[in-house]
């Protein structure tokens, strides 16, 4: 089939081709490489001289057609194109494969096999092919829709297999997290986390989801402020995630379904203090969390948090622009925008996360969560505690980058 | 001794099967329909009295009948099947309003369910998860079928404050999906291309037309007074809806779907409301624990099942446009 191309070609010579069309040559625009190009490679002069000798065989009437293709090779430098007979016709594209021989016929099928096995064990493990297995039955659930949320809207499978996934390089080997008092966590039943909030985009609140899911092997149910669930693609990764408004209903629903609740009660008070400010806690909003573990009796565990305040130093805010786009506040850091993109990028902090001794609230009567004093007092112990270990803390961590 | 039910807005087709469904119950003696105009199918063996409830004739059927039971059904979702928005306001409204005016006044009358739904509760950003029965919309709705519906169970919690004899069953049930059910949501699937909002995905929370037809029927023979929200169990998000569907879909920003439902509404091809967008961006759930433990029902599908059975019905269609294309 190649061959009846090129012998067509030889007859009109209207295709000129660019190049030297995979023949050696020096691209000359002529089917034959030049002289010195054909010493190179004896093989090629055949193939070459193929095309003028087929012309008066096969068309006849092609006469002026082949003059001109004639005249462009003379142009080129050669001289002997009338001389070859004509039986080479069959060779030179057999010679042309054996001597480049294609990726595909060189390499034996076996070795292609053994190298795809190899592929796969190097990414999957020993017993890749079941892994392979699981990861396309779960590329088929994802397709198909065949898989669950909860009543928040919490994909489980998702958060496990790919947002977990995803955190956990970043968690080990960017901000090295270094984790004490696990023994705190409950192994089930209801419980409320409660943290202190930096770090201008809510990294803290990732890493200690992932954190919770490694260590504790329980998903800790976040609670997020309205906006997290008003802005696009945020929202929709945040119900995935298993979060949910961090109101009284969802908070008590989750608690006394027996969830591990997080709540941040600094919210965007904390989230986005500036540099000079950082490991002094903010308001804990309106004790909200507290009479909500108060009415379901569940612990309060908390949480001191190292090194999220040191991942994008905040030192300046467009309050203007802010109140425009609806959003608390436009971060300004020293790389953030001037570097643009990599000016996103978190400076790597060594983070330290202390789960504190749980603050029991089932020895208070339900009635008691409507007594504001009893709220406040609970919230300032909660307040206190975070405070106190995350200055413990810092004195043990040093070097911020450390 | 039987009951009487009346059941109104038995021209649509909801209205019509459930007051067949209701004639097969053993309790129920009769059971009367009334619209406006004449019911498109076969009725069977309910008798139909050709009534507007916009009209005070409505107290004289409820008066010759001897009727107890009364099935308020005739709340309709889309303008487009009333003849634009004026006249549904009126009919959901002032037919509301004159229908309870008549049970004020009956003498006969012990038992009010209203088929309501959980679109009053709205859908926005500040939502709960979860919304149970006491928790009212965050935002309250500023026109269309959320509207007209908040402004109904208004007039019905007066109504009960004034008839504390007659108990007072409000349904709120959740989008009603099945192979016979034309809403608004189920048109929105069956679309050949189905738009989402870019950046969101919606819980949604369905409730099978059968389950309908049972709660309805539930409630009209026991008699349990209170508002109920009724759904099936657990929640499904759009995107996992539209994969199990199996239909293309495109994501848009929220305006450019706004601005497409309204092209399309114009055109006829699809009633696509603002408090719709508001549900397909933000999404809802309810909580049915009242619907056990008090009104003590059970609903035969989940909101998974409830749509595999909806995807079953239209998957011929799909395949048939497919095949065409």
């Amino acid at each position: 089939m190649p061959e009846e191309a090129r012998r067509r070609d030889g007859d009109h010579a209207v295709v000129i081709p660019i190049g030297t069309g995979g023949r050696p040559g020096r691209g000359s625009g002529s089917a034959r490489p030049s002289s010195a190009a054909r010493n190179l490679a004896p093989a090629a002069r055949k193939a070459a001289s193929s095309t003028p000798t087929s012309t008066p065989s096969s068309k006849p009437s092609a006469r002026p057609a082949s003059a001109a293709a004639g005249k462009k090779k003379t142009r080129a430098g050669s001289s002997d194109e009338k001389v070859v007979p004509p039986p080479a016709d069959a060779e030179p594209t057999t010679a042309d494969e054996a001597g480049q021989p294609s990726p595909s016929t060189g390499i034996p099928v076996g070795e292609w096999l053994a190298a795809a096995q190899d592929a796969a064990q190097e990414i999957f493990g020993a017993d890749w092919e079941r892994r392979l297995a699981e990861l396309m039955a779960f590329v088929r659930r994802r397709l198909e829709g065949a898989y669950d949320v909860d009543d928040y809207g919490f994909d489980r499978e998702l958060t496990e297999r790919f947002f977990m996934a995803a955190l956990r390089p970043i968690a080990e080997k960017w901000f090295r997290l270094e984790v004490r008092g696990l023994e705190n966590i409950p192994a089930e039943g209801g419980a409320l986390v409660v943290s202190n909030h930096s770090g201008t985009v809510p990294l803290d609140g990732l890493m200690t989801m992932l954190t919770v899911h490694d260590h504790a092997g329980r998903f800790l149910r976040p609670l997020g402020a309205d906006l997290v669930f008003k802005l696009p693609l945020v929202s929709s990764l945040a119900r995935k995630g298993g979060a949910t408004l961090a109101c009284t209903e969802d908070a008590e629903r989750m608690l006394s379904g027996g969830e591990l609740v997080g709540v941040w009660p600094e919210g965007f008070k904390g989230i986005g203090k500036p540099f000079s400010e950082r490991y002094k806690l903010q308001r804990f909003g309106r004790g909200g969390f507290v009479s909500a573990a108060l009415r379901t009796g569940v612990p309060i565990i908390p949480l001191s948090l190292v090194g999220a305040e040191e991942i994008y130093p905040l030192v300046g805010n467009v309050p203007s622009l802010a109140r425009l786009l609806g959003v608390p506040y436009i971060p300004i850091t020293p790389f953030f925008p001037w570097l643009g993109p990599l000016g996103m990028v978190p400076l790597p902090s060594k983070w330290i996360l202390e789960f504190g001794e749980p603050i029991r609230t089932d020895a208070y009567a339900p009635g008691e969560a409507e007594d504001p004093m009893l709220v406040f007092n609970v919230t300032d112990q909660v307040r206190e505690t975070i405070q106190h270990t995350l200055f413990d803390l810092l004195r043990e961590r040093g070097s911020a980058f450390g | 001794m039987g009951r009487v039910v009346l059941v109104t807005g038995i021209s649509r087709d909801i209205g019509r099967r459930f007051a067949r469904a209701a004639t097969g119950d053993p309790s129920i003696d009769r059971v009367i329909g009334v619209d406006a105009v004449p019911p498109r199918g076969d009725i069977g063996d309910v008798s139909f009295v050709r009534a507007d409830i916009r009209t005070p004739v409505i107290a004289k059927v409820i008066a010759k009948e001897d009727v107890d039971t009364v099935v308020h059904m005739s709340v309709i979702a889309t303008p487009g099947s009333a003849g634009g928005r004026g006249t549904m306001k009126e009919l959901n409204v002032i037919g509301s309003m004159q229908l309870l005016a008549a049970c004020q006044k009956s003498a006969t009358v012990e038992r009010l369910v209203v088929k309501s739904t959980t679109t009053v509760y709205g859908s926005g950003p500040r939502d709960p998860a979860m919304f149970t029965e006491d928790m009212g919309p965050k935002r309250l709705p500023s026109s269309g079928y959320a509207k007209d519906v908040y402004e109904i169970e208004g007039y019905v919690r007066g109504f009960a404050r004034r008839r504390p004899d007659v108990d007072v069953t409000m349904i709120r049930a959740a989008n009603v999906v099945g192979p016979h059910v034309s809403s608004p949501l189920t048109n929105y699937f069956r679309l050949p291309v189905i738009p989402r909002v870019l950046g969101f995905d919606p819980r949604l929370q369905l409730l099978h037309e059968d389950d309908l037809m049972r709660v309805l029927c539930h409630a009209a023979t026991s008699g349990v007074p209170g508002t109920f929200n009724v759904a099936g169990d657990g929640v499904m998000t759009l995107s996992q809806a539209v994969r199990r569907l199996g239909t293309p879909s495109v994501s848009l920003p929220r305006f450019a779907v706004g601005r497409l439902g309204s092209t399309m509404r114009q055109a006829r091809i699809s009633d696509f409301s603002p408090e719709q967008l508001g549900f397909l961006t933000y999404g809802r759930g309810v909580d049915t624990t009242r619907m056990r433990t008090v009104l003590g029902f059970e609903p035969q599908f989940t909101t998974a099942e409830t749509f595999a059975d909806f995807c079953q019905s239209i998957a011929p269609a799909v395949k048939e446009g497919a095949g065409r294309a």
